[in-house]
């Protein structure tokens, strides 16, 4: 079987997926929801890479390695938003950050 | 090998904020906590020159496309620069007052504003990407700021979590963008997408870019962490994400949907209209029931974001300029509200509740008058500058025959005025709750207030004829060196 342009589609568009359900659907943790916007970026960059490869064209990889950046410097900024959260709460779960409605 | 030395002064105004914030944060360690005060006051010079420069500056594009400096990028720079600015001004007192003055906070603001001015003139998809993420890194940690603070803990958390879902939606858009047109250049995009028969995957991801931006801007189905955050987060802090980073976004859509999709403008003015209509409804009838003033402004912030984005969608040139002159007009009156809830404290505390503004003309007359103009402007009386900016607005959606959408508007800040007619009810006509005065008032953000006030009123008159033309060259010149 080859391995065409539609596969890789296919794989980041479920990577995609499975990280937005990630965010609305957990009600558990906060960290899992990192990992869920860690996945969906991830997803992103299978796309950028496979574009880049099929069209023959450098700039979806540059695309990539930006957001690889970016990706290390949210997961940095979020988790120190975490931390002071933590500090003021004592607990992480997604059910507690509601103390404003909506 | 392009040359840098032509490309260089093009983006002189950011290269001028990034080296004097790097410059003012070795300064800042170096003279440690006590350095808040000078920081600040370096930051504000530091942005106005910006503007300056910004102002003076050469037009043309540059870094193969990905940096365009046109009459557009510029107006959105000045605004933002000079928006920033007052953000910093209103945020010095108040770090000062809640003791958690550190010099960290002005140069925040410097970086998420060369943030905003990228993606003011950014020109491929690349830049606008590092130019979204460069504004929201610091602007996440700006809402956090007042870490010792649990609603403010969590505001920032929220924030945090739904822009990094929105930056993942408008780079999944990007990536179809990309694979679907060949490039990353909106020139090169609008001419694939101008056959007008744009293929599925573009759509897609044209759908997608959208939701990602309209997060940005706040647009309803995409407001819900709006409220939250501007309840949680500190004042100044709001008085910053509600004014210069939706210039910003505004802009940007501007450009994306105009430059880079102008052939296809069926297809999305469609969906920024079914964003507009939600916006309106959203934002007239979720304001009504808030208790809280800064609650109430976001509502209220969600369904003049409807109105901005209904020029957008005229798709006209006369439409841009209606976007550009609403958001001018709406930017001022909010920083003059934010900048009046600054100033009023009872013993200390702010007031947060909309009920503890009654009797407000006996204590502060003056405020009140403040108050009310700026309510009347936002909710669109003529003559203040609210009309006009609803007036460019609705007559350009009307022009480009959207005038069932301009009608829906209507309607919709007729409910809206609902919530700004019971403030202007509450401080003339009720007695105060209690009989404690408020409390001396900062002189920084009293001033501000009374003169974003008088400028809603009076002065817009003025204003509007230097404004016209000003919104008139930006929106004609697109890319234009």
């Amino acid at each position: 079987m080859v391995v065409t342009l539609a596969h890789y589609l296919a794989v980041a568009a479920m990577l995609f997926t499975i990280g937005v359900f990630g965010i609305f659907v957990n009600r558990k943790n906060v960290i899992i929801i990192l990992m869920s916007v860690e996945l969906i970026l991830l997803a992103v960059n299978i796309n950028f890479v496979a574009f880049s490869a099929y069209l023959n064209d450098v700039q979806g990889q540059i695309m990539a390695m930006f957001v690889l950046t970016v990706a290390a410097a949210e997961a940095a900024v979020g988790l120190a938003i975490l931390v002071t959260f933590f500090r003021n709460r004592g607990d992480i779960a997604v059910d507690d950050a509601s103390m404003m409605k909506g | 090998m392009p040359d840098l030395s032509l490309a260089l002064p093009l983006a002189a105004s950011e290269l001028t904020l990034t080296i004097g914030a790097l410059v003012l944060l070795v300064l800042g360690a170096f003279l440690g906590e006590k350095s808040a005060r000078l920081v600040s006051i370096l930051s504000v010079a530091l942005l106005v020159a910006g503007a300056a420069v910004a102002a003076t500056g050469p037009l043309g594009v540059a870094f193969d496309g990905a940096f365009v400096a046109d009459p557009l990028a510029v107006y959105g720079k000045v605004a933002i620069y000079l928006l920033s600015a007052v953000a910093v001004i209103l945020g010095g007192g108040w770090i000062q007052r809640n003791r958690i003055a550190k010099f960290e906070y002005p140069i925040l603001i410097v970086l998420a504003a060369v943030g905003m001015s990228m993606m003011a003139s950014s020109g491929d998809l690349i830049s606008m990407y590092v130019g979204i993420e460069l504004h929201s890194l610091a602007l996440y940690v700006l809402a956090a700021y007042h870490r010792d603070d649990l609603k403010a803990s969590e505001a920032g958390l929220k924030y945090f979590v739904l822009g990094a879902l929105s930056s993942g939606l408008l780079l999944y858009g990007a990536s179809l963008v990309y694979g679907f047109t060949g490039s990353m250049r909106f020139e090169d995009i609008a001419a694939v997408a101008a056959d007008g028969e744009a293929n599925v995957g573009l759509i897609f991801g044209l759908v997608f870019l959208i939701c990602g931006l309209a997060f940005k801007v706040s647009a309803a189905p995409f407001h819900m962490w709006t409220p939250d955050v501007y309840e949680g987060a500190p004042t100044p802090v709001v008085a910053l994400f509600a004014t210069a980073p939706k210039m910003a976004a505004m802009v940007l859509i501007g450009r994306v949907l105009s430059e880079g999709f102008g052939g296809i403008h069926d297809q999305w003015s469609q969906v920024l209209i079914l964003i507009c209509l939600i916006s309106f409804a959203v934002g007239a009838i979720g304001g009504i029931a808030q208790k809280d003033v800064q609650r109430l402004l976001a509502y209220s912030s969600i369904a003049n974001i409807g109105y901005a984005l209904l020029g957008i969608a005229a798709g006209t040139e006369q439409g841009l300029q209606a976007m550009l002159m609403f958001m001018t007009l709406y930017v001022i009156d909010q920083i003059g509200f934010f900048a009046i809830l600054l100033s009023l404290s009872k013993s200390g505390r702010p007031i947060r509740r909309i009920a503890d503004l009654a009797g407000l003309k006996t204590d502060r007359p003056l405020t009140a008058v403040a108050i009310t103009i700026l309510s009347l402007s936002v909710l669109g009386m003529p003559p203040f500058s609210g009309f006009w900016g609803k007036y460019y607005v609705f007559g350009a959606a009307a022009e480009a025959g959207y005038w069932q959408v301009a009608a829906v508007g209507l309607v919709a800040s007729v409910v809206a005025a609902f919530y700004y007619l019971r403030i202007i009810k509450l401080m003339w006509f009720d007695a105060p709750l209690d009989a404690v005065k408020t409390d001396k008032a900062p002189v920084e953000s009293q001033w501000i207030g009374w003169a974003s006030a008088a400028f809603a009123f009076p002065l817009v008159i003025v204003g509007l004829t230097w404004l016209e033309p000003l919104t008139k060259i930006a929106a004609s010149g697109f890319g234009a060196g």
